[in-house]
């Protein structure tokens, strides 16, 4: 039943907080090498989600297969970098100490960590940090300083929630860029976010969960894929004079029309009747829906975020 | 492992804090500070004098001698001259001694402008006195050594306790209780607080999540109390080597300036006046007191009740959210025992083997700073072994209790917690 390819596995995994059910019975696999998006409003349940896989909270019931073992909780620490949303440091360390210390903790030793740490530090331009004290950093700092220390030690899986938030453009680019050269180099990425464009352009595969429920799992082509409502936008250089009988406009501004086919009829229909009309095409193009969309339209009509666990 | 790596961060960050360094020098050099400021303060206040002394008896003159702060000068000019010297300030008092017989009482006026303290009289009552009585003696043919040995008190008393019948005293059993349980009950706040204040900020600072995704809660949390009683015992010591150092200093000092002869001298003045059984009882006493046993169970009370202590503070600054308010209700009723103790320390120390007194010895949350107030006195052995017993037993079950607490408090954000919650978290499983 397992397969080689599944660096980590999670069936069935429900975990509740006194009266309501924070994660309902979630089941998902991430391969081995790929960034995987867990998307969801805030108090959806991510986070304690995480928390599970990472060994934090004990799952009510359900289990967590990592690299073909059942999950252990901290005797997998090695293997995971986590870094929480909600997180800090101490304000009173210096910033090469700092890394040192997280990654002791990790299990490296003292010399190994210090090697990886001065790597980091050239690799992402801090290079006069080391001495600085941690409460000195600005918030954008402060992130590339937690993000070493989450990937110092090298972790087959990397969890990230919310990484980009708090950080401006530029290192929002740097870090997004490591992500995806460690990801080139074989970890396995999470990511996990409510900003659903940082998706699309991330994420291979994502799971998609709203009020401790899974609503959609699958790569991100194949999910828009199935909730696409065959639209498509087409550019032509004349106004388009008649259009086909059983095709409803949408839009028509100057040159261009944007228009829904019925699910069994081709495009090409209407292309056709087009260049038959001597009528040029600039540009065809099928219209899919972004996952905001396709979240919005899932999760329309619930109230989508939750009392508790809304941190 | 990982706990040591735990322990030294929190132990290196304290350390080298300057509020460490300031605090650990500053604390032993204010308490030095103050004694030598209220010494000086006492004796300053007693300025020396200057004290004529007119003797129409011509018993005493030139027989009494000046001390430090007074100095007696004898003056055959008028009275009435003189009188009007001490009223133009020239001198601070001024005795007449009238002829009279030495068998009969008499009355000796001190003439002064402004009060002058007990002191002038006292001393001349005892000087005078003693020249009269060696007077006396001489006229009934008793020599100096006759009355020395007639007159010596040779009767001393000490007190037995309990069935070995060590030697004690309860005066300076109750200063080492008084001591001990104050030194414990200052600890035990000062310390726990620190540790409830580390925990509040790293709730509050969102690092605990990433730490505790590398190690048990429980190893965060005992990794702090290990390091902050490692860093109170730093303090301690380095007080105690400080503290070595000082009274080897002063007593290579006092040493120095005294030669043997200046020794017998004042063996033999103490011998007088039966100062010397005194001493004697004094040195004994301490002798007969056990301080390696008492230093060794402080440190084991000093420990134990910082551990159970500790562990509740953590549990407690787990609780807390930014809200600090909150935090009051539950500091409260964790230091409400501990002050409970001290107070129940003074009644101790009254009557140390009251029902009140074993009961408070043995219950952990008051045994240590109740029984260290008992150990001077002398407790029995099976008392001791209990409350040591007890108090084990309480910091393991303090200890799991607030693990427990912890580890779901430090995750929990933004949201008020009732008590009857953090009684749920304690009985829940797993």
């Amino acid at each position: 039943m397992q397969d080689n390819n599944i660096l980590l596995s999670v069936r069935n995994l429900s975990k509740s907080y006194a009266a309501h059910k924070a994660v309902d019975d979630i089941s998902f696999d991430i391969e081995r090498g790929s960034i995987f998006g867990l998307l969801g409003p805030n108090g959806a349940g991510k986070s304690t989600l995480l928390r599970m896989i990472t060994g934090i909270f004990y799952p009510d019931s359900g289990s967590i297969t990592l690299d073909g073992q059942p999950f252990e909780g901290l005797k997998n620490t090695a293997m995971i970098g986590y870094m929480p949303e909600e997180r800090g440091l101490y304000k009173k360390m210096k910033v090469g100490e700092h890394i040192l210390y997280l990654a002791q903790l990790k299990g490296l030793n003292k010399d190994e960590a210090i090697k990886r740490a001065r790597y980091w530090i050239e690799r992402l331009e801090m290079g006069s940090w080391w001495n600085k004290k941690v409460e000195d950093l600005s918030k954008g700092m402060s992130q590339k300083l937690q993000f070493v220390a989450t990937v110092i030690h090298e972790p087959k899986l990397l969890i990230l929630d919310e990484p980009f938030s708090g950080l401006d453009p530029v290192n929002a680019e740097v870090i997004k860029n490591e992500i995806f050269r460690l990801a080139k180099e074989g970890s396995t990425i999470i990511f996990s976010t409510h900003r659903m464009e940082q998706v699309e352009e991330i994420c291979d595969k994502i799971v998609l969960i709203n009020l401790g429920h899974k609503l959609l799992d699958g790569s991100v082509y194949q999910i828009k894929q199935d909730y696409k409502e065959h639209i498509f936008n087409l550019h032509l250089s004349q106004p388009a004079q008649t259009v086909p009988a059983d095709i409803t406009v949408l839009e028509r501004k100057d040159n261009t029309l944007r228009f829904q086919l019925p699910a069994e009829r081709s495009a090409n229909d209407v292309l056709l009747h087009y260049i038959q009309q001597q009528n040029n095409i600039l540009a065809f193009q099928e219209h899919l829906p972004s996952l905001n969309e396709i979240f919005i339209r899932l999760v329309g009509n619930t109230p989508t975020a939750r009392p508790f666990d809304s941190n | 492992m990982k706990t040591g790596i735990i322990i030294k961060r929190e132990y290196l960050t304290r350390v080298k804090k300057r509020s460490f360094i300031i605090t650990t020098l500053l604390l032993p050099l204010l308490f030095i500070g103050f004694s030598a400021l209220t010494t000086y303060l006492t004796v300053k206040s007693s300025s020396a004098k200057t004290v004529k002394i007119v003797d129409d008896s011509h018993h005493f003159v030139n027989k009494i001698k000046s001390t430090k702060n007074i100095a007696f000068e004898f003056s055959l000019s008028p009275l009435d001259s003189l009188k009007n010297q001490l009223k133009a300030g020239e001198f601070d008092a001024l005795v007449y001694v009238p002829a009279f017989d030495i068998q009969q009482k008499q009355t000796v006026n001190i003439f002064s402008n402004e009060q002058l303290g007990i002191e002038v009289e006292n001393e001349l009552s005892d000087q005078m006195n003693d020249q009269l009585r060696n007077e006396r003696l001489q006229s009934a043919g008793i020599n100096q050594q006759q009355y020395e040995a007639a007159s010596r008190s040779t009767l001393t008393f000490e007190n037995k306790v309990g069935q070995e019948e060590k030697k004690s005293n309860s005066a300076i059993a109750s200063g080492i209780s008084t001591v001990s349980g104050f030194l414990l009950y200052f600890f035990m706040l000062l310390y726990g607080m620190s540790v409830m204040r580390s925990v509040m900020e790293e709730k509050t600072n969102r690092i605990a999540e990433i730490i505790i995704s590398s190690v048990k809660p429980f190893q965060l949390m005992m990794g702090k109390i290990v390091g902050v009683a490692l860093v109170g015992l730093t303090q301690v010591l380095i007080w105690v080597v400080f503290l070595g150092v000082i009274f080897i200093g002063f007593g290579s000092m006092m040493t120095g300036k005294i030669d043997a002869q200046q020794a017998t001298q004042i063996a033999q003045a103490a011998q007088g006046s039966g100062k010397a059984e005194m001493m004697q009882m004094i040195s004994t006493t301490l002798g007969g007191i056990n301080w390696f046993s008492i230093a060794g169970w402080f440190i084991f009370y000093f420990l134990g009740g910082y551990f159970l202590y500790a562990a509740l503070f953590a549990a407690v600054g787990s609780l807390v959210n930014e809200d600090q308010q909150d935090a009051q209700q539950f500091t409260t009723i964790i230091t409400l025992p501990i002050i409970f103790s001290f107070i129940l320390m003074t009644a101790v120390i009254k009557d140390p083997n009251s029902g009140m007194a074993v009961f408070g010895s043995i219950f952990p949350l008051t045994s240590p700073i109740v029984m260290m107030a008992r150990i001077p006195f002398g407790v029995p052995t099976w008392q001791l072994l209990t409350s040591a017993a007890c108090l084990v037993l309480g910091f393991i079950g303090t200890t799991a209790m607030a693990g427990k607490i912890y580890r779901t408090g430090i995750l929990m954000y933004g949201k008020k917690v009732t008590f009857k919650e953090v009684g749920k978290w304690i009985f829940r499983k797993g």
